[in-house]
């Protein structure tokens, strides 16, 4: 069952179209990743959806409902962790999240969810003396204080060192078990990989592909990668393997060929008759950066 | 409690928890205020005629609004617009509704303090009082309203940093010229009609009428302020934007 819908979306700044025609849904109780480069239109799409600007065109339904006709009511069934800032300079971490719970019928406990988001001993930090991880950490508490039925996380990991990142991936990843739908966004490839069941890639407002990140990288292309030293003789390779190849960057090898076992051991076997270390080797699948980066280059 | 309510109360309680921990705030609403009653009171520099005290507590009484209702409103708001704090409690239930009335409120609350801190501090300082409670309040309470109107004009429109400069260097302004610390009779006549035509003057001349003795609030100075107190809020509604351009 879709929490989320988008049909045909279109967001208009003046001349600009930000948005173009987007269309996806969002299981409930799943993660939905919204992936792309910077302006590709992930931000006013999931504005849209949380009710902050009226689309161009297009429909949209969050939990069956209207996200401006419905605002009153879904402001309490759905958390908003915005881009950026949301709290006053002044304000101290516990203070900020005890504010946001008494606006809410049933709240999580301040104390606990603070912890939850790895911001113990911190309760009386002021947002200004913050981190900008640290920032992201209490902002993410703030979505999640209503225990809300839906969360759109936009950019939750931005700014963020790898080990709060991971942590912030841990809470994300523990609103799916308690039944959560998350529609977060994120340019970062491998969040999206790891954290989502679903994928939605745009670029210049469209979307470019959609599907699990099994579905995306499952490749249809009969190609095997590999890195090594510069320079191979590729045209005796081609010819040992009866497939083309190509060095398509300095040390990145393309081989034309399904990476059947058959396949592997030739070319593990000529690597190995001229003492070349292998640096990595994929076949068969794709990681989601070389789908992306192809759709995006198309 | 209602959630409702409790919302509410908790809105209102970080305002004035957030007020009290900005010594710029502070020094805004009460410092400023108890500084110039107690030195223009006792330092002989302004012409008056009489007692000095009686021309300056309703004065910096008007003044003290100005700086809760105008100044510190528009700074305070212009940051919250800037930080992306009035565009996150739009997600939440608090609504616009509860977020006005807590603001609202928290300006009702500081002006009692500032009332509680000025009133007697004049009294002590020789001040001789006398009150018409109802237009006492009517001034006050119009007063407010279109000192809050202008400043979420500013506040909702500008930069915060633009707002932070323009809320200072307008307040600098109006006091001189609102007849608040420097009698309007010692302007020239030109700058003496620009000034009964702003809010802050009216409100000055307002609330002097309503708690000196033997001056009676001027039917124009109403007129003034109610005007005001009706334009600046509908401007402000048209002008503010909840989010800055980012």
């Amino acid at each position: 069952m879709a929490a989320v819908e988008v049909e045909d979306l279109t967001v208009r700044y003046g001349d600009v179209l930000a948005v173009d025609g987007v269309s996806f849904a969002a299981e409930a109780g799943r993660i939905t990743a919204v992936l792309g480069p910077n302006g590709a239109g992930k931000t006013s799409t999931i504005e849209v959806l949380e009710g902050y600007r009226p689309p161009a065109g297009g429909r949209t339904s969050v939990i069956g409902l209207h996200p401006i006709a419905d605002h009153r009511t879904l402001v309490r069934r759905v958390g908003v962790m915005l881009q950026s800032g949301g709290v006053g300079t002044g304000v101290r971490a516990l203070e900020a999240l005890r504010h946001a719970a008494a606006l809410y019928d049933e709240p999580l406990d301040p104390a606990e969810l603070l912890e939850r988001v790895g911001l113990t001993g911190l309760e009386r930090r002021q947002w200004r003396a913050m981190s900008g991880g640290e920032q992201r950490r209490l902002t993410l508490a703030l979505a999640l204080v209503g225990r809300p039925q839906v969360a759109f996380l936009d950019e939750p990991t931005s700014g963020v060192d790898p080990v709060g990142r991971q942590g912030i991936r841990e809470v994300v990843a523990d609103l799916r078990d308690d039944g959560v739908t998350v529609v977060l966004t994120t340019h970062d490839l491998d969040e999206a990989e790891r954290l989502a069941d679903h994928v939605v890639i745009l670029d210049h407002g469209r979307v470019v592909a959609a599907g699990s990140p099994a579905e995306l990288t499952d490749s249809d292309v009969a190609e095997v990668r590999f890195g090594a030293v510069s320079g191979l003789d590729v045209a005796r390779l081609a010819e040992h393997l009866r497939a083309r190849v190509t060095e398509v960057e300095p040390g990145e090898y393309l081989v034309a060929a399904r990476g059947t076992p058959a396949t592997i051991a030739a070319l593990t076997a000529w690597l190995a008759e001229r003492d070349v270390a292998l640096a990595d080797l994929r076949a068969g699948r794709q990681r989601l950066e070389d789908v992306f980066l192809r759709l995006v280059a198309e | 409690m209602g959630p409702d309510v409790k919302g509410l109360l908790a809105h209102l309680r970080l305002e004035l928890t957030l007020l009290a921990r900005n010594g710029e705030s502070l020094l805004l609403t009460l410092g400023i205020p108890v500084l110039l009653l107690v030195f223009f009171a006792n330092v002989d520099v302004l012409p008056f005629d009489g007692e000095p005290i009686d021309f300056l507590a309703p004065g910096v009484l008007a003044l003290a609004v100005l700086s809760t209702a105008f100044t510190n409103l528009a700074i305070g708001v212009g940051f919250e617009r800037e930080y992306g704090v009035l565009k996150r409690l739009g997600s939440t239930p608090l609504g616009r509704p509860r977020l006005l009335a807590a603001k609202t409120l928290a300006i009702a609350v500081v002006e009692a303090i500032q009332i509680v801190v000025l009133w007697p501090l004049a009294l002590v300082l020789g001040w001789n009082p006398s009150v018409e409670p109802f237009a006492a309040l009517a001034a006050l309470v119009l007063g407010t309203i279109a000192c809050a109107g202008l400043g979420l004009c500013l506040a909702g429109s500008l930069k915060a940093l633009v707002t932070l400069a323009a809320a200072n260097g307008i307040y600098v302004l109006l006091v001189l010229l609102s007849g608040m610390v420097i009698p309007l009779d010692e302007l020239p006549a030109a700058v003496r009609a620009v000034a009964r035509a702003l809010p802050s003057g009216a409100l000055a001349e307002a609330i002097r009428g309503a708690v000196a003795v033997g001056v009676d609030v001027p039917g124009r100075a109403w007129i003034v302020l109610a005007a005001w107190a009706i334009a600046a809020p509908v401007a402000a509604t048209r002008l503010f934007r909840w989010e800055a351009e980012s």
